[in-house]
């Protein structure tokens, strides 16, 4: 068990080493000029010359570079080139809209998607779970910019009295969070639930039709304990495993519900960047991002080993 | 010899079922089973009119007089500025800056099908191959591809994809084309690549690849003549379902504006830059909007038959990505 | 069946090991442990004549036929045919060494390729060694359909429109179509329905006077292997413990491991079968990743004593026997002893009919 999870851990090393370097290389390549959105468009030869001197963008790349892994094993990612403020710091300030961005999505699809996808495995056929079929794959089709236009569109025009503000990017999140927070949430959400609703419904009738479900039902147990007792039970588990694998993923995908809905996120943040040419930034969020996928990786993984022991060897 | 054909009660032919069956092959089995699948059939016909609608994008051009890139700020743009409606010279309104959304929306879906099935086509070779040389070959090849694939599947693919499509700033249509597929098919390579791996992995197993072998054929051999066909039905499905995923991902990239340069219209492209004024202009929303979901709602749904087509035992669940 | 063969031998095998390693480990991975599925075997089939080898699911006999067909690299040892080291070949030898030897499969599902037409799997041969091509490939291919009793016109049908035992036949019919000279068959009629077999071994006989084929025949059907074979082996936990001339070995075994796998065989006549003693083994099959010391079968043998535990047999000639019947012995089994256990579960043929008790 052990040495399956230092395996685990030395690939997880790996992966971020890999990621961060090839960030860092692309944005080695990229003509995109710091010293220009610093010193403005009427900047001399001289000052930006001065500005590459300041942050260090004279030396040789390679140099660059293993200064820069010197201050990440030290836990240092560095400071901002525009205002020299510690990445770490600007990160932190944007993470927790992120996070209960992605949080409250990830409460309302899999509640939504692990419902209607019972609902629709313990009622084949019918007409909910035709209509649920046909939304799913409607869900599966649109993309979520598009999902979170038309909410925006249906919403702050028809719905304007009902005092939900999204543009707004200063005020803390606290103020009228429920009211800035539930339509990106849905917008979100909604691609996430048609997955869901799917993953659970072939599960759900996988389940249903194992042996163990037909003795339960022949020994007589009522039909919603077969279900909700034997059935989900077991039909969860990959459904909760590939959710631990998705919260950490959409981490790195909320960019486009930030941007529609005007949220001051990480995404946000690393498109800002991005534009800017504000490398430490990107490479900070990019391995932030990243170590969000790979640690819920590795705890799905481990956590299935212990279930399943037959995971270790392969 | 002819002591053998004494002892051959089970071969002669008589049996009704078998001469229904003669000669049918998997792929004529599939198409016959598509052939009632009513629903997928109706979306077939409405993928074909969307195909039409984008060859014909210089016609509706020229019978409207419109340019994609033209803008008509004296009939496209009412006295306050805002773009007009549909009416009889633009059929589908006019956008904030007054060009014709319908000539646009017909170059736009001529990028969406492009970069879809470009993007999903490359995607697939590179899975297959990948897949297939890792699952067959094993040893240290797979153990590195594996990790590759592994790797990018972890990867934040929509910063990373900004990221490059930023640091590569190709101002050119064609070049920002090619990159956008380039993107996309890295970044989806690896799913197809995973499930086409395992597939070769328990294709490997069996007897009548061991059976190649004591012929003397070689890998390559096993490979393209033992292996391939067997993966037929999966890559096909695969690739179906990749083409509207491309297709989503080409069309959020265009919004973020980092996709297909302007002034050549996308969809995605035409959302983002509509946004501003979907309060007034709700065309500019509903449009592109409609023949999005219309084009990615088509494929998923043939993707679905298509499967259902080739295997009518597999379930339909599979979840997606 | 007749026998001209004499002693012009076609394939030897000298001291065959094939191990399996166990690997675990975080990056280079190291070996564990080994499965020891074939451990040191000697055996030599003339030409002309079919060798049977028999042993219980997992003794290695399949492995075995792997290593002779070249499709497992040996852990050690030495496999000739026709003079030369199989073994230690180069990639062109190799080639022509396949066209020599033939594989005919346990299954005849897994073992023809469900996407690949009739026609073209069994003109694989041909068209690997380049031999026939276009109108050329497809006579020879009707006139093997035929050969092997299929119907020609079924060519380009797919294996799913035929029966197991149709299958078969084709299997066969691709083994036979460069002529080669040796063919492995690996249990070809163990899944089959009874009825079904009978006709294929009968083809596989009739193939092998017209043809002038040498088979080596592997089975766990002991009463299918007594039929096809001229001399049989008997193999346990990676050993073959007894090689005898058929008649020799079913008469009078002389190990016993082959008295109990002899004394377990269907007899076809109820009488006899009364009569007849069976020997019931105790204990289970002894994992192959660590075999016993000494003589493999002692921990399950009822007449071990001391010197099993400690002395490994050799596969030699026992007083009493010709020359050419084989026992890694140390106390064979003499003619008239009775091995059987007065307490053993031994089945007993009952003539009262079996009613049926309360369903459980």
């Amino acid at each position: 068990m052990l040495r399956y999870v230092i395996r685990r851990l030395l690939y997880a090393v790996l992966v971020l080493w890999l990621v961060s370097t090839l960030v860092f290389v692309f944005l080695h390549l990229s003509p995109t000029s710091v010293e220009r959105t610093i010193g403005g468009p009427r900047a001399s030869t001289e000052t930006l010359e001065q500005i590459r001197r300041n942050l260090g963008l004279d030396k040789p790349v390679l140099v660059q570079y293993f200064s820069w892994l010197g201050h990440l094993l030290k836990g240092d990612l560095g400071q901002s080139y525009l205002n020299g403020t510690s990445v770490a710091s600007i990160i932190a300030n944007r993470l927790p809209t992120t996070l209960w961005l992605v949080a409250g999505a990830g409460v309302i699809w899999f509640i939504g998607g692990v419902a209607s996808g019972v609902y629709s495995a313990t009622h084949p056929r019918s007409g909910a779970d035709r209509i649920i079929t046909g939304t799913v794959l409607i869900g599966l089709s649109l993309p979520s910019f598009v999902m979170a236009l038309v909410l925006l569109y249906v919403f702050s025009t028809k719905l304007g009295e009902l005092g939900v503000h999204y543009f707004e990017a200063g005020p803390p999140l606290q103020e009228h969070f429920f009211q800035r927070m539930i339509l990106p949430w849905i917008g979100l959400a909604f691609l996430m639930v048609a997955t869901y609703t799917r993953l659970t419904r072939g599960s759900m009738l996988d389940v249903l039709g194992e042996d163990y479900i037909r003795t339960a039902r022949s020994k007589g147990i009522s039909e919603r304990r077969v279900i909700y007792r034997h059935g989900l039970r077991s039909a969860l588990t990959p459904v909760v495993t590939q959710f631990g694998i998705d919260i950490g993923a959409l981490i790195g995908s909320t960019i486009v519900i930030e941007r529609v809905f005007g949220l001051q996120g990480v995404g946000q943040l690393v498109y800002q960047s991005i534009n800017l040419g504000d490398t430490p930034v990107i490479i900070g969020v990019t391995l932030m991002v990243t170590l969000f996928v790979v640690v819920a990786n590795l705890i799905v993984d481990i956590g299935y080993s212990f279930l399943d022991p037959r995971v270790r060897l392969a | 010899m002819s002591s053998l054909s004494e002892l051959e009660p089970e071969i002669v032919p008589t049996d009704v079922a078998e001469r229904r069956v003669r000669g049918r092959s998997p792929l004529q089995l599939a198409w016959a089973r598509f052939r009632d699948d009513k629903v997928a059939l109706t979306f077939l016909v409405i993928l074909v009119l969307i195909v039409v609608f984008a060859v014909l994008a210089p016609l509706w051009a020229s019978w409207t007089d419109h340019p994609y890139s033209a803008t008509f700020p004296k009939t496209g743009l009412d006295v306050n500025g805002q773009p007009v409606g549909p009416s009889k010279d633009f059929w589908l309104g006019a956008d904030q800056l007054g060009r014709d959304v319908l000539v646009r929306a017909a170059y736009g879906a001529r990028i969406s099908l492009l970069v879809g099935i470009a993007a999903a086509a490359v995607a697939s070779i590179v899975g297959v191959l990948v897949g297939t040389l890792a699952g067959y070959v094993g040893g240290w090849t797979d153990g590195f591809l594996a990790r590759v694939m592994d790797i990018t599947l972890a990867l934040p693919y929509l910063l990373i994809a900004i990221t490059l499509a930023v640091t590569f700033q190709v101002q050119s249509v064609a070049g920002s084309l090619t990159m956008t597929i380039a993107v996309i098919a890295f970044f989806s390579f690896a799913a197809t690549g995973r499930i086409i791996r395992g597939q070769v992995m328990s294709i490997k197993q069996k007897e009548f690849i061991e059976a190649a072998r004591s012929l003397g054929a070689g890998r390559g051999r096993i490979m393209i003549v033992d292996v391939l066909p067997n993966l037929v039905a999966q890559i096909t499905v695969l690739a179906s379902l990749l083409i509207p995923t491309s297709i989503v991902f080409e069309s959020t990239l265009s919004f973020l504006g980092v996709g297909v340069r302007p002034p050549m219209p996308s969809w995605g492209a035409m959302l983002g830059e509509g946004s501003e004024v979907f309060q007034t202009a709700w065309w500019l929303l509903v449009v592109p909007a409609v023949l999005l979901l219309l084009t990615t709602l088509s494929f998923n749904l043939l993707g679905d038959a298509i499967r259902d087509a080739m295997d009518p035992r597999a379930d339909r669940q599979s979840g997606g990505k | 069946m007749t026998r001209t063969g004499g002693n012009d031998v076609l394939v030897s095998a000298e001291g065959v090991f094939k191990h399996f390693p166990i690997r675990q480990g975080i990056v280079f991975k190291k070996e564990i442990a080994r499965v020891h599925a074939v451990d040191g075997v000697d055996l030599t089939v003339r030409r002309g004549e079919t060798l049977g080898i028999v042993g219980e699911s997992g003794c290695g006999k399949s492995t075995l036929a792997r290593c002779l067909a070249a499709l497992h690299p040996v852990t050690r040892g030495r496999i000739t045919f026709e003079g030369t080291d199989v073994t230690r070949m180069s990639s062109a030898g190799l080639k022509a060494f396949r066209r020599d030897v033939q594989m005919i499969f346990q299954d005849p599902y897994g073992s023809l390729n469900p996407r690949r037409r009739v026609g073209s799997i069994i003109g694989d041969p041909f068209a690997i060694h380049g031999l026939a091509d276009g109108a050329e490939r497809k006579s020879r291919v009707q006139e093997l359909m035929e050969l092997v009793g299929l119907n020609p016109e079924h060519y380009n049908r797919f294996p799913a429109e035929f029966s197991g035992g149709q299958r078969q036949r084709i299997g066969i019919a691709r083994a036979l179509a460069l002529k080669p000279k040796l063919i492995i068959c690996d249990e070809p009629v163990s899944a089959l329905d009874v009825s079904i077999q009978a006709q294929v071994i009968n083809l596989l006989k009739d193939l092998q006077n017209e043809l002038g084929l040498t088979y080596v025949f592997i089975a766990h059907d002991l009463s299918v292997v007594r039929y096809v074979s001229d001399r049989v082996a008997v193999m346990y936990l990676g050993r073959v413990v007894e090689n005898a001339a058929e008649a020799e070995l079913y008469g009078g075994p002389r190990h016993p491991y082959a008295a109990a796998l002899l004394s377990a065989a269907s007899i076809a006549d109820p009488d006899e079968a009364e009569r007849a003693e069976r020997i019931v083994l105790t204990g289970d099959v002894p994992s192959p990743i660590d075999p016993p010391s000494g003589c493999r079968f002692h921990p399950r043998c009822p007449k071990a004593q001391d010197r099993c535990v400690t002395d490994d047999p050799e596969l030699v000639v026992r007083e009493g026997d010709p020359a050419d019947h084989l026992t890694a012995c140390h106390f064979p089994v003499e003619r008239g002893e009775h091995l059987a256990r007065e307490h053993a579960g031994i089945a007993q043929v009952s003539t009262e009919p079996d009613l049926p008790e309360a369903t459980p």
